[in-house]
């Protein structure tokens, strides 16, 4: 335990841990486009090539233009988190940057990688070969998923740290390794990266989706929402299986942010699974149980002995109602995708076609928002269910915060300036979807018009 | 050499790099804000566009490396920087973001007064981010910076003298970067007239440069005895290599030698940035030094590994980038003569 305890009041973490997950959270819906788009484009371009329809080749380079912006934002605010790594939790990385920071190293090389292909890849465009090209875009899709694995597996460390030993608040032996490969690593970066596919695959869908409601339902846009759909819907099974491993190890790891996730005060044998429900009064009131729920899926016994929060002290025990909403919220997405994927695979298994009916194109147009939706909710059960604790049983958040005068100024400017952001991301990318041809994309480098300049 | 010392070289090499590539990108957004009215400016705004299109996120990406190499390797001199800084850092951070979105965004859209805002968001970003990178280094090499959490002035650890010099010299360098390597681009591209402007451009940010780091050598003496007596002691074979090299690139651009300059030109500048190191170096902040801000032995030993196998990836991959683009560029310019 670090010895600078509670330099902070309670009260003042309240701005950082809030800019730190709107920074985060804003972040990683472009780092999920980063992780899945590459693949989804290179797939595209490399059916172009084997069948030479058109089709094909205009929207791996419409995406690949899309995915060039993206990327270019998606770095910056990524930049800015590791700013923030310092700014906010100066304690935590004073402490144990030495522990954590091996993953954070090698992300920073692996997403170096991913910026020069990327730059290769759609200055190349027209340059190399085909063959060649395709190939250029390979070590994009690879350095984006290891990014991801990297990147969480620092998070896993949070919540699983192991790889060192610490006597009176030194840390002894420190065993980078051991600590990045932790017993959270796992399930938690596996989830991540599907969820990034996921995520990827539902939101470009539903952006031809939308444009097939308004009438365009050529082959362009068929095919537009037919591959990411398809890849996404076959992706969403899986999920479920890993999120089920991954909650299995919240189970036998963080029994308070379990007790959180299912609003469990009293632990007991032969717990019931909850669905919904506000906790106040140290009970979850107004959920719909399923007896002996939890027990099984948490132990695969469903008499299992599931710990409750009233074992936890009081000071250490997670918010119950932001954990246990944003868990059910997670859970109830992912089973509402799965659903539009068996009704888009029946229809394809019976017909050979999309389902006929319009309100099938309709889910589809929202399954982007609420792949999202899902993806956060998932990260709010697995930050706000850690707390009060920034590292899992050993440094409290308010121990781990710069204690500078003055840094919650930093939440309203960063505000501003997301919101500014937000607004100029829409916009472009709306009218990169409406002009031609597609604008090119900021890594390009339009030597046609610069050679007539 | 010790491991630590050799990381902290890694670090330094990084610095470097980001110095004169990534400075060079901010020192492009320099010459875009002052390149005139969207009609006189367009020729230039392509060539500035073209010249940093595909490189930029690359070039952005060695700060990163320093950050993360830093507190890895050194957890107490990157949380102590962090924590005392925190207000230069957010606003460089910020000035990051508005510089790298409204350079993709400028791209993206097609009206003139769409690619004036962003283009006036981006130029006007990519100035005042060195100012505050070049106040913050001020802040550090003048000793304003001591070690533990926040315990330096939040204020005049970054608004001091020396600070204010490092900021302008900062902007100066990295336009003097860029208008040299503008200048071989056009010329490589076949545009004998944006050339010679930006061949005139880098004399007049050269001479800036010589006449900012005089002023600034002063105020250091007058500010921050200290590193004026480590500059002076051991790193005065560098400053002198420095400065030979500076005043061989104004020569150069006399004479037109635009490879040669490029040489002198990033010379100078590493020559600067390794004396404040060499200087400074073992202690990294008054009273930290090298070997107590260390991480643990096995966290530097796997960050080296991690960092070889790293660059074995890299630097191919980067010199890839960088042969497609310049190849690309001289094949244009055979096409157009």
């Amino acid at each position: 335990m670090v010895s600078h305890v509670s330099i902070a009041a309670a009260g003042s973490i309240i701005a950082p841990r809030s800019q730190m997950g709107f920074s985060l959270g804003w972040h990683i819906i472009l780092a999920c486009l980063g992780v899945g788009m590459p693949g989804l484009t290179l797939f595209l371009e490399w059916r172009g090539q084997r069948t030479g329809d058109v089709h094909y080749r205009l929207l791996a380079r419409r995406w690949a233009r899309t995915l060039g912006v993206l990327f270019a934002v998606g770095a910056v605010s990524g930049t800015i988190l590791s700013f923030e790594m310092g700014l906010l939790w100066s304690g935590l990385m004073e402490h144990y940057g030495s522990v954590i920071g091996l993953p954070f190293a090698i992300e920073g090389f692996a997403f170096f990688v991913e910026a020069i292909f990327l730059g290769i890849y759609l200055y190349g465009w027209d340059r190399l070969t085909p063959r060649v090209h395709l190939l250029s875009g390979i070590p994009i899709f690879l350095a984006g998923v290891l990014s991801a694995f990297f990147v969480v597996c620092a998070n896993s460390w949070m919540n699983s740290p192991q790889g060192f030993t610490e006597r009176n608040g030194k840390l002894t032996s420190v065993s980078p390794w051991s600590a990045m490969f932790n017993k959270a690593t796992w399930p938690e970066t596996t989830h991540m990266i599907l969820a990034a596919f996921m995520v990827t695959g539902f939101l470009i869908a539903s952006v031809y989706a939308v444009a097939m409601l308004r009438g365009h339902r050529d082959r362009y846009h068929r095919l537009g929402m037919l591959v990411p759909l398809s890849f996404a819907c076959a992706v969403t099974p899986i999920q479920i299986v890993v999120g089920d491993w991954a909650a299995r190890y919240v189970a036998d790891d963080q029994p308070a942010k379990l007790a959180a996730m299912e609003g469990l005060f009293r632990g007991r044998h032969g717990a019931p699974e909850s669905l919904g429900g506000i906790y106040y009064d140290n009970a979850l009131h107004g959920a719909i149980r399923i007896p002996d729920g939890l027990s099984l899926l948490a132990r695969l016994d469903p008499r299992a002995y599931v710990a409750g929060l009233h074992e936890i002290p009081v000071d250490q025990r997670p918010p119950v109602n932001i954990v246990h909403l944003a868990f059910d919220s997670m859970v109830g997405v992912g089973f509402a995708l799965l659903a539009l994927g068996a009704w888009f695979g029946w229809a394809w298994w019976r017909h050979h076609d999309l389902p006929a009916s319009a309100w099938f194109l309709r889910a589809v147009a929202v399954s982007g928002v609420a792949a999202v939706v899902a993806m956060e909710a998932g990260w709010i059960t697995t930050e706000v269910g850690r707390q009060p604790w920034i590292v899992y049983r050993l440094l409290r958040v308010d121990q781990a915060v710069n204690p500078a005068t003055g840094i919650g100024w930093g939440l309203p400017l960063l505000l501003i300036v997301y919101a500014v952001l937000t607004v100029a991301i829409v916009y472009v990318l709306r009218h990169m979807v409406r002009s031609r041809p597609v604008p090119a994309a900021p890594q390009e480098s339009d030597l046609a018009d610069y050679e007539v300049g | 050499m010790s491991l630590a010392t050799a990381l902290l070289a890694l670090i330094w090499l990084s610095v470097t790099a980001y110095a004169l590539l990534g400075g060079a990108d901010f020192g492009a957004g320099f010459w875009d804000l002052i390149a005139g009215n969207p009609d006189r400016g367009h020729e230039r705004r392509t060539l500035i566009e073209h010249s940093i299109g595909p490189v930029w996120e690359a070039n952005h990406v060695w700060l990163i490396f320093v950050l993360v190499l830093m507190w890895t390797s050194f957890p107490a001199l990157f949380a102590a920087i962090a924590s005392t800084l925190y207000i230069p850092l957010t606003l460089v951070a910020i000035g990051i973001i508005a510089r790298g979105s409204a350079f993709a965004f400028r791209k993206a859209v097609t009206e003139t007064w769409q690619r004036r805002l962003f283009g006036a968001a981006f130029a006007f970003s990519s100035v005042i981010t060195p100012f505050f990178l070049g106040a913050l280094a001020g802040g550090i090499a003048s000793g304003r910076v001591p070690p533990g959490l926040a315990n330096g002035d939040i204020i005049t650890s970054w608004v001091n003298p020396t600070s204010l010099a490092c900021g302008v010299l900062a902007i100066a360098v990295c336009a003097y970067l860029s208008a040299i390597y503008l200048t071989a681009d056009a010329r490589r591209g076949g545009h004998g007239e944006l050339a010679e402007y930006y061949r005139r451009q880098g004399l007049l940010s050269g001479i800036t440069v010589g006449v900012v780091a005089v002023a600034a050598i002063a105020v250091v003496h007058a500010d921050a005895r200290q590193i004026y007596r480590e500059l002076l002691d051991g790193g005065l074979p560098l400053v002198i290599v420095s400065i030979v090299a500076g005043l061989t690139s104004l020569l150069l651009l006399t004479r037109r030698d635009y490879i040669a300059v490029r040489v002198t030109a990033a010379l100078a500048v590493t020559a600067m940035l390794w004396a404040w190191g060499v200087g400074q170096y073992p202690e990294l902040l008054p009273g930290l030094s090298l070997d107590q801000a260390a991480a643990a032995h096995a966290t530097l030993q796997a960050t080296a590994i991690a960092s070889l196998v790293g660059l074995l990836f890299v630097v191919p991959s980067l010199a890839w980038l960088f042969v497609l683009f310049q190849r690309d560029q001289s094949r244009a310019a055979r096409r157009d003569s």
